[in-house]
């Protein structure tokens, strides 16, 4: 199956945007993109092994956090998953209540 | 170009461009002023390399953040996958991404930084005073990871649509 890479994690993929990998679920395949590419899993785990809450894995339109197996979820070779780390932000609060922006 | 005081060039000389045509720094500042008081977002598309962002298209995004939109976005991660799948499709990689600062200056926020996770990618900010578009700067996101990232001034550099 293939694994989607945003812009910034490929440098750590060989620049690769699209990984192929061979697995049966979806943990498989993050273990197998993880042990080709060893220096990805620090920018998608943290420390203590869980996805960071930033990155949101994809099993084609559907966040892997809500599959009903999670990671044992089967998956097929032409299923696709897509690695996308969250975009957000804003303005300072301009509450003078002191809490921050 | 940041504060205006062309502050561009960091210590080691680096230098960072991101260049887009007339109609799309238009476009997005548009945007802008369209969701006034709150804030618009939205994803650039294009190639994208160490010196210099080129801007090939530019894709609204609805703001998740019905709960406070007036001072934060969030793009739904679904729409992200869709915008990059479309992007792909066609050649491009997502190469920055798009916000309104409403009533506050087009600088980055300890929010935006906290919450900007795309390294090497460019965070352009438009302040829209009254709902019309002022200022357009660009930040681009530098550094190995969560613990080293920054924001750098960015060149906005627009170009007339006909060269582009």
């Amino acid at each position: 199956m293939k694994i989607h890479i945003p812009t910034p994690l490929r440098p750590y993929a060989d620049k690769q945007a699209t990984v192929t990998v061979e697995a049966s679920t979806v943990g498989q395949a993050l273990e197998a993109l993880t042990s080709t590419h060893p220096e990805l899993k620090k920018h998608l785990y943290s420390d203590g092994g869980k996805l960071r809450a930033f990155v949101n894995i994809y099993l084609n339109d559907e966040d892997i956090r809500y599959l009903a197996a999670k990671e044992a979820t089967p998956v097929k070779e032409s299923d696709s998953l897509t690695i996308i780390p969250s975009i957000a932000g804003g303005r300072p609060s301009i509450s003078p209540r002191g809490k921050r922006g | 170009m940041g504060d205006g005081q062309g502050a561009i060039w960091d210590a080691d000389g680096a230098f960072v461009v991101i260049e887009l045509s007339s109609v799309h720094h238009s476009a997005l500042r548009q945007h802008g002023e369209e969701t006034y008081p709150h804030e618009c977002c939205g994803v650039l598309l294009g190639h994208a390399a160490e010196a210099l962002n080129r801007v090939e298209a530019v894709v609204r995004a609805g703001n998740t953040r019905t709960d406070s939109a007036h001072n934060r976005y969030n793009i739904a991660p679904q729409e992200l996958v869709r915008i990059q799948r479309e992007a792909r499709e066609s050649g491009l990689d997502i190469v920055g991404f798009y916000h309104s600062h409403p009533d506050h200056p087009a600088q980055w926020s300890v929010t935006d930084l906290a919450e900007a996770h795309w390294m090497g990618c460019s965070y352009v900010i438009t302040s829209v005073e009254r709902g019309v578009a002022q200022q357009t700067n660009s930040f681009r996101l530098t550094g190995e990871g969560e613990d080293d990232k920054k924001f750098k001034d960015e060149e906005v550099r627009v170009v007339s649509a006909a060269a582009s």
